[in-house]
């Protein structure tokens, strides 16, 4: 198995099993023995990746900084080696209803503002530490209803941003957070009928999921993972279905300088405090 | 400088398609000014671009889009699922459920359609015979005078029963077998699916109108026996098109060509007489369909008379230690082909099952003649066609 490049993933949905046997199928057809794990949180995904249990780590941004943090605690350097053009420059967005009397982030104070999970970078820290740096903090100023049991996925499921967006609708919060995608998505298939809600407030750009690698990963062959990557062709046939089943059009470099929002967000929130704690105690 | 302006239109009620429409009339590569005065326009045009792998830079009133080259990247090796107007010798599976002659995809999925060659399944008089069957579809529940009064003796409502039971059984075996082949025709070839599948949808009219009628003074259907449903077995077990259309349609169907016109002209009573008068129509293009088929696949491949000539055989040999039609069927016909119970009348019933049976032999004879087989070969392989008719 010495040739062999293992991935970790989250199984946030069963088609992860799709895209990953996919990628193992073309790899191996491109000469790279690629073999996957799958976990079913980032929190166990990180820590078996410091437990050596596999190479490349594919992280959410939040498990991304956990693992950051959890290497600087264990003199432990992290690389993002790569990560999808639809991951980069991201924004999320506060939405209200179009005839609300809310028109100002101030205006929140005081009423209810619904989330996604409670990990979400995109749905829940990233916005509400957006509104608490334009001065009102959460569960303090306004109350946030959190609108997803599928704590361990960092949001990947896009299920709570849809609870959220229609408890807008319902009437039952006054607010709602979803990256900016989804609010073009839900307006399409009518979760948040066109012209039913206002922007509120943008966040800053901020990227999503990339690949991680430790300092002990076979040098090798990550660089020749990353080598294939870069050459999956949107026009080639055989690589379209899975990059469109993965999300994307073509891999880009992996860069680590846009998870400063979200940084700030955990910070503020102390949301992997507990978790980076606990991986420092194990390992004593 | 390229510009749109979408005026109050959002991106969420229809505006990324004026998007779409002026980048695709710049080259890859450069770049779009979007404006317009809709709120969230700027937030959607940078998820959309970002979906659709355009660079994108905000502005007050929406913003600049750089295009991207991956929406023409995908049809980079797309291929014509042949012509429109004509058929190819072969379909390919990567043409999948696409209308002939459409522009498809690379990359998609495969379907296996196991029947995808034109000498496999085509007739040129498809596109006439399905239209024909369009035009020729009736409605059981006013085509029918299902409420015509009339009072038959006990036995002769039985033989009438007893007759549609066995009808009822004959007719579907002949919707499940072209449903099934339906689903393994190519849709290349789409005229012969159509075919099919009118031809299973007048199966199921048939079935409907004999089971009414069977059930029109009669709490329950008479009986089924093992000699009618080992012969349809053999039919719907058939796993090549060609020998279940000869077995299915030719001689089977062809022979209730003959059932039928005998029903027509001896029924007792007028919803009999018209439900076996819009069946024989409708069989008659079963049959028509089968033969043509089958005519045109001999003309290019000649061996396949041999092929079909040991099908025939081959049912023989299963069949034979069966009964063939069962005695209650039989006999009901003599009594419906008589006028009474007394001796010289039922001798009159039985004289017209035995021209009925000549009539029958003959069809199938000179049917297999037209396919191609000799005289003498068409006469012995219609002898050895099934006893139950179908
Ligand atoms: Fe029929
Ligand atoms: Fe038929």
């Amino acid at each position: 198995m010495s040739n062999t490049l293992l991935m970790g993933a989250v199984a946030y949905d069963p088609k992860v099993v799709t895209i990953w046997d996919g990628f193992q199928k073309w790899f191996g057809e491109h000469g790279l023995d690629f073999d996957y794990l799958l976990y079913s949180n980032y929190e166990r995904q990180v820590e078996g990746h410091f437990q050596g249990h596999f190479h490349v780590a594919w992280n959410s941004p939040l498990a991304w900084l956990q693992a950051k943090a959890v290497g600087s605690e264990l003199g432990r350097s992290v690389e993002a080696v790569a990560m999808r053009d639809t991951d980069c420059d991201l924004t999320s967005v506060v939405v209200v209803r179009a005839g609300s009397d809310i028109r100002t982030v101030e205006d929140l104070r005081g009423r209810t503002v619904g989330v996604g999970a409670g990990d979400s970078p995109q749905a829940t820290l990233i916005p509400l530490a957006h509104i608490a740096e334009l001065g009102l903090e959460p569960d303090e100023d306004f109350e946030v209803r959190r609108f997803d049991v599928l704590v361990g996925k960092h949001g990947d499921h896009v299920g709570g941003e849809r609870h959220a967006a229609k408890a807008l609708m319902a009437g039952e919060v006054d607010a709602a957070c979803m990256i900016d995608g989804n609010h073009w998505l839900f307006g399409k298939e009518g979760t948040l009928p066109s012209g039913a809600t206002r922007i509120l407030t943008q966040t800053g750009q901020y990227d999503h999921c990339n690949f991680t690698v430790l300092d002990d990963a076979p040098q090798a062959l990550v660089e020749e993972f990353v080598r294939l990557l870069h050459s999956m062709d949107f026009e080639d046939p055989n690589v379209r279905p899975l990059l469109q089943l993965e999300g994307l059009k073509q891999w880009e470099p992996g860069r680590t300088d846009k998870y400063g929002l979200l940084e700030r967000a955990i910070d503020r929130f102390d949301t992997i405090q507990e978790f980076v704690g606990r991986l420092r105690e194990a390992r004593r | 400088m390229n510009h749109v302006d979408l005026q109050g239109l959002g991106l969420d009620e229809g505006g990324h398609l004026l998007v779409k429409r002026a980048l695709a009339a710049i080259p890859v590569g450069d770049t779009l000014v979007v404006r317009g005065s809709s709120a969230s326009l700027s937030v959607h045009l940078r998820a959309w671009c970002r979906a659709q792998g355009h660079e994108f830079e905000p502005s007050a009133d929406g913003g600049v889009v750089r295009r991207g080259s991956a929406e023409v990247g995908r049809w980079r090796g797309a291929e014509r699922a042949g012509a429109a107007d004509c058929v190819e010798d072969e379909a390919s599976p990567r043409w999948g459920l696409g209308a002939r002659g459409c522009t498809v995809e690379a990359g998609g999925p495969e379907f296996d359609f196991p029947l995808r060659t034109r000498s496999e399944i085509w007739a040129d008089d498809a596109a006439r015979l399905y239209a024909q069957a369009v035009a020729a579809q009736w409605d059981p529940g006013s085509a029918i005078p299902w409420d015509a009064p009339f009072d038959l003796p006990d036995d002769v409502e039985d033989a009438v029963v007893q007759v549609m039971t066995y009808l009822i059984e004959n007719e579907t075996a002949a919707l499940v077998i072209p449903a099934r082949f339906a689903s393994q025709v190519h849709p290349h070839y789409r005229e012969v699916l159509q075919l099919l599948a009118v031809q299973a949808a007048d199966e199921a009219r048939h079935i409907e109108v004999f089971t009414r009628r069977a059930l029109l003074k009669r709490a329950r259907p008479g009986l089924s026996t093992t000699g009618g449903q080992a012969s349809l077995k053999t039919l719907v077990e058939e796993r090549d098109f060609a020998e279940a259309t000869l077995l299915l349609s030719v001689l089977g169907e062809g022979s209730f060509l003959s059932l039928l016109r005998f029903l027509h002209e001896e029924a007792p009573d007028p919803v009999t007489r018209e439900i076996s008068r819009l069946a024989a129509q409708d069989e008659a293009r079963h049959v028509a369909f089968g033969l043509s088929h089958l005519a045109e696949q001999v003309r290019s491949d000649p061996a396949l008379l041999d092929r079909l000539e040991q099908a025939i055989r081959r049912r023989h040999d299963a069949l034979a230690a069966t009964s063939g039609l069962n005695e209650e069927v039989f006999d009901a016909l003599v009594l419906l082909g008589a006028a009474g119970l007394e001796p010289l009348e039922l001798r009159a019933g039985w004289q017209k099952v035995q021209a009925l049976e000549r009539d029958m032999h003959e069809g199938r004879r000179r049917r297999l003649a037209r396919l191609g087989f000799a005289d003498g070969r068409a006469d012995e392989l219609s002898s050895l066609h099934t006893r139950n008719f179908m």
